[in-house]
């Protein structure tokens, strides 16, 4: 076991992690955080995306003791004072969800992608988002609902 | 529009109200449901095809840490008081081996489940499992569709004389004299890859015991009534102490709609180890543990005259069944039996049906169902036949169309309606046809390493599923209606009940337009209720496109009859009769004096408190409706897909896709253009860039997501749709399925693409999917 100490949506949180614990497990059953979800096994389909340090990772691919002095951030993190992120607002109103899984991670990937300024046309966003399988959208509304938001928060 | 409105939601595109939970990480999907006291089962799998169970050991697995209990298929075999079930026993001879949770002596494909570890976290439950010794025996294998098929062939069970299960037939009278006496015939072998469904959420189970004997079931399922009657009927327990629940479901594409042996496992481990038992699936592990779909060979026949009018059809289809047979495996095929005519009038019909057992994972319900392998074949032979006639691809089409409803097809169905001219039309006004053979002939001629392509595809589909009577009549085991329960509670809002089973499909959004339109509530007074067989005892669940068409039908039934006995209290109370009274936008009023006027939210009080009812009636203002289609839902449609091939590479990339769709009455545009995107997608990776494939040995090789290719976003374009319609004159909203007409569509429109833009090369065809090898290998092979 390991102490470790993560900042999870703002939150210090100590643990105690065996060191093969991924950190996609550590938020959903360590810290109860299920929002993040897991869709493969081999760091394909981007379900489990968070933000480390601001930055997106599949959370799949990071030891929990490696985001130790860390800051992350959830899909639980992202609405501030009940009120929906520009990027969850915008997936809400051009329909980019179906089934709703592939969404947290879906929505982490597309807030980097605009705050990095990578989301400037529909073949930037299509390509920044390669990462990240949805099998319910086609993808058609999820580039919409990025360009829409990439628009507001711009 | 606001939320307030009350009358005319149906036909707007209403935004969903189930996302704010999915969108903040509220989702309620199994593998969150984390219970006290829970044991982690992991199933042990068979690494070969095929072998002999000689023994399984367990001693060192139940030694582990963490370990609560271990067991062989041997050591459960008498919890199962039934076999698997398959509910389609297509015709009275087919061969259907024993399937159960766990193989007890015969492992009879890669990914078999013969023995399974539970711990107290999943991985020691993984640990543990590590250390289950089996002893196999490897046996003669059946893998290739078109050799396990041939006399000679290893069987996939040692119990088999050969692989094939059935062979199904449907022939009109004079097949063969038409094409003896035809002008033309064109005949072509085509090969509809095996797909993995990938639902972006894995399957899970978690069934907890209840201090009564009862026991919960939760599952990501569509099918949460048919697995409840199914799992009790396998276990020998009472139905009436189960109860499923299908939480949020994160997708399914038909790869949910299954009776599974983790379904089962779970259950009877939870009941005999008096615990919650939770099993969730990896993704490499649902490569072989999900069934796949699709896996046919077809030779297409078609006979012409020389002006291009189709007399005769032909199809001969072998379809791999996989190793054993699941829920409606031996159905798939036969769900487009009745379409190999397509939208076209063709009076003389032949399709047999083959079905071959393989030592591979089992093949069922995959998005379509049989209606993509038709139409693939269809449309594709539909420009081979064009070329052999030196004809126009669409002129062809046009020539053959059914272009009078209700229309009576050879192979002995009724299609309602349909507008396949009216759909053609609009898509060539949409498309500009002309303007994209400038650019296709100047790329020719100048020799471009990037060549384009148009395909065509032009469809009809039966969904819906369906009328019982037509199932019982095709030996399906089960009926295909629908249920609804309209309730006006007594403090003002509406709870709706139905048995369809979304996952995805925004049935709640969907179903609270039509009821809020039907009864003259707001939208946020109605609560629609699914998915949980203690809340919604009665339903067939969500598949084959039927939710809308027959779930939404049975929800409109029930919302009348809620409304009727509304009238008659109304009537009572005001003393006029029924017919004098008006109803719209949830008010009674009397015909000539609209100051005599109740609303239905107080009748629903005056129900409830039933101090003057008419004499006779109950209390309580609701009814429950069954919906039973006299037919299945018949959309259609006309779509065009631009594919640009790298003549140097094979890289064929689509670069526009055009779908114009007749589905009937819509009732929120929004969800179903995201239907229809969703079913493109699917049906463009068909055609490019998805293949299940196993070697010789019955491996998978494309065991995982690195290399089975589902496509992201950066392989698709943006989707052109559009519709034309044509409602059901018999559906009471006149509304269609539409959940898989885009991916049944798509798939021969982009590869006809692909042959387009290669065809002044010389190449008729490409197999799918369309990999830059394949397409590569196609023009040097024509040079």
């Amino acid at each position: 076991m390991r102490s470790v100490a993560i900042t999870v949506n703002g939150e210090r949180r100590e643990l105690q992690l065996e060191p093969r614990e991924l950190l996609v497990y550590v938020l959903r059953e360590r810290l109860a955080l299920t929002g993040t979800n897991v869709g493969c096994d081999t760091s394909s389909c981007g379900a489990c995306t968070v933000l480390l340090d601001g930055e997106s990772v599949k959370s799949c691919t990071v030891l929990g003791v490696q985001a130790d002095g860390c800051e992350i951030t959830t899909i639980e993190g992202l609405a501030m004072n009940g009120a929906l992120h520009p990027v969850q607002q915008a997936f809400h109103e051009q329909h980019a969800l179906q089934c709703g899984y592939c969404t947290p991670g879906m929505v982490m990937a597309a807030v980097s992608l605009i705050e990095s300024g990578e989301a400037g046309s529909e073949k930037a966003i299509r390509e920044g988002l390669e990462g990240n399988l949805c099998r319910c959208t086609g993808y058609h509304n999820i580039v919409k609902a990025v360009a829409a938001a990439a628009s507001v928060t711009a | 529009m606001t939320a307030t409105e009350t009358t005319g939601f149906v036909g707007t595109p209403v935004l969903r109200r189930e996302d704010g939970p999915l969108l903040k990480g509220k989702g309620t999907f199994v593998d969150n449901i984390q219970l006290p006291g829970t044991a982690h089962a992991v199933v042990v799998r068979s690494p070969y095809a095929h072998a002999r169970i000689r023994s399984v050991d367990l001693t060192e697995a139940r030694a582990a840490e963490g370990v609560v209990a271990a067991f062989s298929g041997a050591d459960l075999r008498d919890d199962w008081k039934a076999p698997m079930p398959c509910a389609w026993p297509v015709t009275p001879e087919m061969k259907n081996p024993e399937h159960f949770p766990l193989a007890v002596s015969e492992a009879c494909y890669q990914g078999d489940g013969v023995a399974v570890v539970l711990a107290t976290t999943r991985a020691l439950a993984k640990d543990a499992a590590e250390l289950v010794v089996v002893d196999y025996e490897p046996l003669p294998v059946a893998v290739d569709l078109a050799e396990a098929v041939k006399d000679g062939s290893p069987t996939a069970h040692e119990s088999l004389e050969s692989n094939i299960s059935y062979v199904w037939k449907l022939e009109t009278d004079a097949v063969d004299a038409a094409f003896a006496a035809a002008d033309t015939t064109v005949k072509r072998r085509y090969v509809q890859p095996r797909l993995i469904p990938n639902a972006m959420e894995l399957r899970g189970v978690v069934a907890r015991p209840e201090p009564n004997g009862d026991v919960t079931l939760w599952s990501s399922t569509q099918i949460p009534h048919i697995l409840k009657a199914m799992s009790a009927a396998t276990l020998g327990m009472s139905e009436a102490k189960l109860r499923v629940i299908a939480p949020d479901v994160g997708g399914g594409f038909g790869s949910k709609a299954d009776v599974y042996a983790e379904d089962l496992l779970v259950l009877a481990l939870a009941r005999r180890l008096g615990r919650p038992v939770k099993w969730i699936e990896e993704r490499s592990e649902g490569y072989v543990a999900t069934i796949h779909g699709r896996d046919f060979i077809t030779e297409m026949e078609f006979a012409a005259t020389k002006d291009g009018t189709i007399t005769a059809v032909r199809a001969n289809v072998t379809a791999a069944m996989g190793a054993y047979l699941q829920l409606i495996t031996p159905g798939i095929p036969l769900l487009g039996a009745w379409l190999y005519a397509g939208p076209y009038k063709i009076p003389n019909y032949s399709f047999t049906c083959t079905g071959v057992f393989t030592n591979t994972t089992p093949t069922d319900a995959y998005r379509g169902a049989g209606r993509p392998e038709a139409t693939y074949v269809i449309e594709r032979t539909m420009d081979a036949l064009a070329a052999e006639l030196g004809m126009d691809r669409l002129e062809l089409r046009r020539k053959n169309f059914i272009t009078e409803f209700p229309a009576t097809i050879a192979s002995g169905l009724t299609i309602d309606s349909g507008d396949y001219v009216g759909a053609l039309d609009k898509l060539l006004e949409d498309f500009d046809l002309d303007a994209f053979h400038k650019e296709q002939a100047a790329r020719r001629a100048s020799g471009d390493v990037k060549q384009l392509g148009v395909g065509f595809s032009t469809y009809t589909e039966m969904c819906g599923i369906a009328p019982s009577r037509i199932l019982g009549a095709i030996g399906f085991g089960a009926g295909g209606w629908e249920s609804s329960t309209v309730r006006c509670l007594p403090t003002g809002s509406v709870q709706v009940v139905t048995g369809t089973s979304p996952h995805g499909q925004g049935h709640e959004t969907a179903w609270a337009q039509m009821a809020a339109d039907l009864l003259g509530y707001a939208m946020e007074e109605i609560e629609v209720v699914h998915g949980d067989t203690a809340m919604a005892p009665y339903g067939l669940d969500t598949y084959g496109s039927r939710s809308l068409p027959v779930g939404g039908a049975a929800l409109h039934l029930a919302g009348q009859r809620v409304i009727e006995k509304a009238r008659q209290i109304v009537a009572h109370t005001l003393e006029v009769s029924g017919d004098d009274l008006d109803f719209a936008g949830g008010l009674f009023s009397v015909k000539g004096s609209p100051d005599r006027a109740m609303h239905i939210k107080e009748v629903a009080w005056l129900a409830f408190a039933a101090h003057n009812l008419p004499e006779g009636m109950d209390p309580y203002l609701e009814a429950t409706a069954v919906y039973d289609a006299s037919n299945f839902s018949w959309p259609g449609g006309a779509h065009a897909a631009v594919v640009e091939v790298d003549t140097e590479t094979g890289d064929a990339r689509l670069v526009r896709y055009v779908a114009i769709d007749e589905i009937g009455t819509v009732v929120n545009p929004m969800i179903v253009d995201g239907q229809v995107h969703g079913g493109l997608a699917q049906g463009i990776a068909t055609a490019l860039y998805e293949e299940a494939s196993y070697d010789e040995d019955g491996n998978l090789q494309t065991a995982n997501l690195v290399t089975y290719l589902v496509p992201s976003a950066a392989e698709l374009p943006s989707f052109e749709l559009g519709r034309v319609s044509a409602p059901s004159p018999l559906h009471p909203l006149g509304a269609k399925g539409v959940g898989e007409t885009g991916t049944i569509a798509a798939a021969p429109a982009v590869i006809n693409a692909v042959v387009d833009a290669l065809s002044h090369l010389g190449v008729t065809d490409v197999q799918m999917p369309a990999t830059p090898e394949r397409v590569w290998r196609a023009i040097q092979e024509a040079k």
